[in-house]
């Protein structure tokens, strides 16, 4: 059976003149199946939210530029697309929630307006039809008084309440794929709750595959059943989410969770991954971890770890997998 | 606007290193030129014996409008008088009117603004208000009612009306500036260590907030040399015998002078429109110089 | 909206109280003799004009009910009489007709230029027309409006002899063709550097990535999206940029020799009639007034945001 999505050996670089190019992105591959909610985790710079947007079709341009790989979707790369089939497939097939709600919609339009206009422009809906449907989209999601609200323009709304009205947007058109970069980093911990929920209820209901960027290893926790680790641009570690946070295969992954604060730390200090992220510009020759790594060798710093299967749906890219398995394993 | 990762890394890159400020300026062509102009005109108005020897009262009615010859590089006006000599004597008051107004109200906005902005209050309402009234008159027209009463205009006549509607738009600026100066961390940190407020101002506001102020008033130069002449044009401008570049084109101007002769507007208004657009250059330089982020 | 609109109002109040008040201030309260001043010092007043000058601005009473009475006065429509006996009033209403016609051509030539100058730099960053939107602003903004007139007199009235070089004989449009083309281009830079930062901006921000993201085409990204908003900062310039065309309007109506308001404001500075310099005078601070009013008032329909404030 194939997968939804497939992402193969996807390499991106930014260019700008006057400088050496960067690669942001090199050789990342995962799939994503029909109704799987898939987590990518990652700091900053981790190149999570240029995937996304990769696949979305959004990248900065000029600046960005594939240098290899393909992303496949219901038989097509979306990569090799003209600008108007793909434009069929954007928001209509799969369809992308952003962080900031706020700058993300257009502040001088209602959001009745903003959500009819995926009706009006794909589908052709008259108006007034597409008004009504954009409201009933607002009820899916539960914005109380639907209808009058209608009208209301994105900053008469709090930001738990944009979040959902970037999630109806997203959801008009009953995409196969709904992408989430940050959907709650910028709310605050109950509203937080609620768009999750919102997010889990739905994706189920509508057999959605969901893609959720985030940095929060709790929310992919309460939400994913796989989970993507990237780190510098490469994929660290890929797997199902239970197995691969009791017992993580990458140091980078043990690390991020050994760093979650719980009652066992208190008194002391709390656990984190020594070090800072590379400069993507100046990546470490070999394994980008191994300036921060406790497993690093001689290997590590000129051999370049490949992501590697070693069990069903498991891979990870370290030459010391089965160490930091076995060590996890004894509850370090 | 969300600053995401991404657009972070793509635009530090595209800066490269960042301009030295001002070292970057002397690359530039348009700044030379501009720099160049300024300086000649300059010593026109300074020295204006090193350009020419001729008395520009020197004059010879039966040589009323007679073209350029030798030794006349730009004929003779109206009078008969040297034109080139009185194009480099008006220079000077061409010059003084755009310098001395565009000063005088560099220094009352900035007083102003530090004030209205560092201290608030009543002192803020009073200055913001009179500036907002004086802000809703239009320049041209309440320029003229006054200049219209005054008997003898001088340069420092029209300086004044001049001054007295353009601090206001300069003072909102400072002003402006001053308020997100004063609620820095560092400012703060200042103030609660018990540094006074007319220090803080000397050494951490005002310096601070100083720059976009100097290329507006360097901008303006050129504005105030423009409303001298159309002063004059209209006939509330400085009065004979006095020398200026206004003068000149508002006399070519009359009787349809310059109809029948018209290399005596030519000079004068290219001697003005080169010297408005070397202030502006200069201007607009110095702010890509000294201020990168606000480029266009 | 009706709270912003009466607000805005109110906020008129002032300024119209303070610019006519800074104007007679400077009329009537420098020392001296203000009848004689307003003759220009030079010309000889008949007693009995002069008892009618003094009747007319209510000299003899005290500096405020002066000014009250002449406000109200003003706000009446009576501007007085000038030496001769002729009403103002009639003056400004022959000649308003021509100052509307050169303002409101101006303003559309120099919205058309400006904007489209403007947006077409901001599509085109770094290359030509960016460039040519940056010398073409810079040398219009520095070079004085009245040198742009008599260059243009010269090349299309003398040489060329397109364009009529004065007066109104030609009639609409060609007499007003010249003026309003100058006036337009003196006046069009501030809004093209500003059409093009705009746009520029409003390109790069989020939501128009989300339009892209929901499939949204090219072209209507520009127009309903990206185009409304980045004309929202240009529509509040435009109530501002009012007192610059009116303002030089006055200056190209006495070159173009135009029988308009600016006009006769300078004919009477010529002829030194003073109740008419200072009649014309306030009659045109009221009238840039209103029309920065009428503009204000126009933005909440534009800008959403602001109807609720």
């Amino acid at each position: 059976m194939t997968a939804l999505l497939e992402v193969q050996n996807l390499s991106l670089e930014f260019r700008s003149q006057g400088a050496p190019p960067i690669a942001a992105l090199q050789d990342v591959s995962f799939t994503l199946d029909r109704g799987e909610t898939l987590a990518v985790l990652g700091e900053s710079g981790s190149g999570k939210s240029i995937t996304a947007k990769a696949i979305m079709g959004i990248l900065p341009r000029p600046a960005s530029h594939i240098t290899g790989g393909r992303i496949l979707f219901d038989g097509d790369d979306l990569l090799t697309l003209s600008a108007a089939r793909l434009r069929k497939v954007q928001g209509a097939r799969i369809a992308m929630v952003f962080q900031d709600a706020l700058s993300a919609l257009n502040p001088v339009q209602t959001v009745a307006t903003q959500i009819a206009e995926l009706y009006r422009v794909h589908r052709g809906m008259p108006k007034k039809q597409a008004h009504e449907a954009a409201v009933d989209m607002m009820r899916a999601v539960r914005i109380p008084d639907a209808a009058n609200r209608a009208n209301d323009y994105p900053f008469q709304f709090s930001g738990g309440m944009r979040q959902r009205i970037m999630i109806a947007m997203a959801l008009a058109l009953d995409p196969d794929i709904l992408i989430a970069d940050e959907p709650t980093t910028a709310l605050d911990a109950t509203v937080q709750a609620q768009i999750l929920e919102l997010l889990g209820e739905i994706t189920q209901e509508r057999r959605m595959a969901l893609l959720m960027i985030t940095h929060d290893l709790g929310v992919a926790g309460q939400l994913a059943d796989r989970a993507l680790v990237m780190y510098a641009g490469r994929v660290a570690e890929s797997g199902p989410i239970g197995p691969m946070f009791d017992n993580p295969a990458h140091p980078y992954t043990k690390g991020l969770l050994g760093s979650i604060p719980n009652a066992a730390h208190r008194g002391g200090d709390l656990p984190t991954i020594q070090g800072l992220p590379p400069d993507i510009a100046q990546r470490p020759p070999g394994c980008s971890f191994n300036p921060r790594c406790g497993y690093a060798t001689a290997e590590c710093r000129t051999e370049l770890p490949l992501l590697d299967v070693f069990a069903p749906e498991r891979a990870a890219a370290c030459h010391h997998k089965q160490e930091v398995i076995a060590d996890v394993a004894l509850g370090a | 606007m969300s600053e995401s990762t991404t657009s972070l890394i793509i635009s530090h890159r595209r800066r490269g290193r960042p301009r030295s400020g001002l070292r970057s300026l002397w690359k530039s062509p348009f700044f030379d030129i501009a720099a160049l102009i300024i300086i000649v005109v300059t010593l026109m108005a300074l020295f204006p014996t090193l350009f020419t020897n001729i008395d520009p009262r020197d004059c010879d009615l039966s040589m009323s409008r007679v073209g350029p010859e030798a030794g006349h590089p730009m004929g003779f006006d109206i009078q008969g008088c040297d034109y080139w000599s009185n194009i480099v004597h008006g220079a000077r008051t061409s010059l003084e009117v755009g310098v001395y107004t565009a000063a005088i109200s560099f220094v009352i906005a900035l007083i102003a603004g530090s004030l209205a902005g560092y201290f608030g209050g009543v002192t803020d309402s009073i200055i913001s208000w009179t500036s907002n009234v004086i802000l809703g008159i239009p320049v041209g027209i309440a320029s003229l009612v006054i200049l219209y009463q005054f008997r003898s205009r001088t340069v420092w006549t029209i300086v004044f009306v001049l001054v007295l509607f353009s601090w206001a738009a300069t003072m909102r600026y400072m002003r402006s500036s001053v308020m997100q100066v004063r609620n820095l961390e560092y400012i703060q940190a200042a103030r609660g260590l018990g540094v006074g407020p007319w220090r803080i101002l000397r050494s951490h506001v005002i310096p601070n907030a100083v720059t976009p102020l100097i290329v507006m008033t360097t901008l303006s130069v050129g504005a105030g040399m423009a409303a001298e002449a159309g002063f004059s044009i209209l006939g509330v401008g400085l009065k004979l015998p006095a020398f200026s570049w206004g003068i000149q084109i508002a006399l070519a101007s009359q009787d349809g002078n310059w109809q029948i002769a018209p290399l005596l507007m030519f000079f004068p208004t290219l001697m003005l429109g080169l010297t408005t657009l070397a202030f502006v250059v200069l201007g607009e330089s110095l702010r890509d110089a000294l201020d990168p982020k606000a480029r266009r | 909206m009706l709270r912003y609109a009466l607000r805005r109002i109110l906020m008129m109040v002032p300024t119209l109280i303070g610019s006519t008040l800074l104007v007679y201030l400077l009329v009537f309260l420098i020392p001296g003799d203000p009848v004689a001043r307003l003759a220009g010092g030079e010309k000889r007043l008949s007693d009995s004009t002069i008892a009618a000058i003094r009747a007319q601005y209510n000299l003899d009473d005290p500096f405020f009910v002066q000014y009250a009475k002449y406000l109200w006065g003003v706000l009446q429509g009576d501007f007085g009489h000038d030496f001769n006996g002729n009403s103002v009033s009639t003056l400004i209403a022959t000649a308003l007709p021509y100052t509307v016609v050169l303002a409101l051509s101006a303003f559309v030539l120099k919205l058309i230029i400006g904007v489209c100058l403007g947006v077409w730099a901001g599509l085109r960053q770094g290359k030509f027309p960016d460039k040519f939107n940056l010398f073409f602003t810079i040398f219009f903004l520095a070079v004085p409006g009245f040198v742009i007139a008599y260059f243009s007199q010269y090349l299309f009235g003398i040489k060329l002899h397109w364009l009529p070089i004065s007066g109104v004989r030609a009639g609409f449009p060609l007499a007003f063709i010249m003026p309003a083309m100058v006036l337009a281009l003196e006046t069009a830079s501030p809004l093209a550097r500003l059409s093009r930062t705009s746009l520029v901006d409003v390109l790069r921000s989020d939501y128009i990535v989300t339009a892209t993201a929901k499939g949204i085409g090219p072209q209507r990204i520009m127009w309903v999206h990206a185009l409304r908003n980045a004309f929202m900062p240009v529509v509040t310039y435009l109530g501002l940029s009012m007192a610059a065309l009116l303002g030089g309007s006055v200056l190209i109506e006495t070159i173009f020799n135009l029988p308009g308001l600016g006009g006769t404001l300078a004919r009477a500075i010529d002829t030194q009639n003073g109740p008419v310099v200072v009649g014309v005078s306030v009659f045109l601070l009221l009238f840039y007034l209103v029309a920065a009013l009428i503009v204000d008032l126009l933005y909440p329909i534009i800008d959403p945001r602001v109807r609720h404030v």
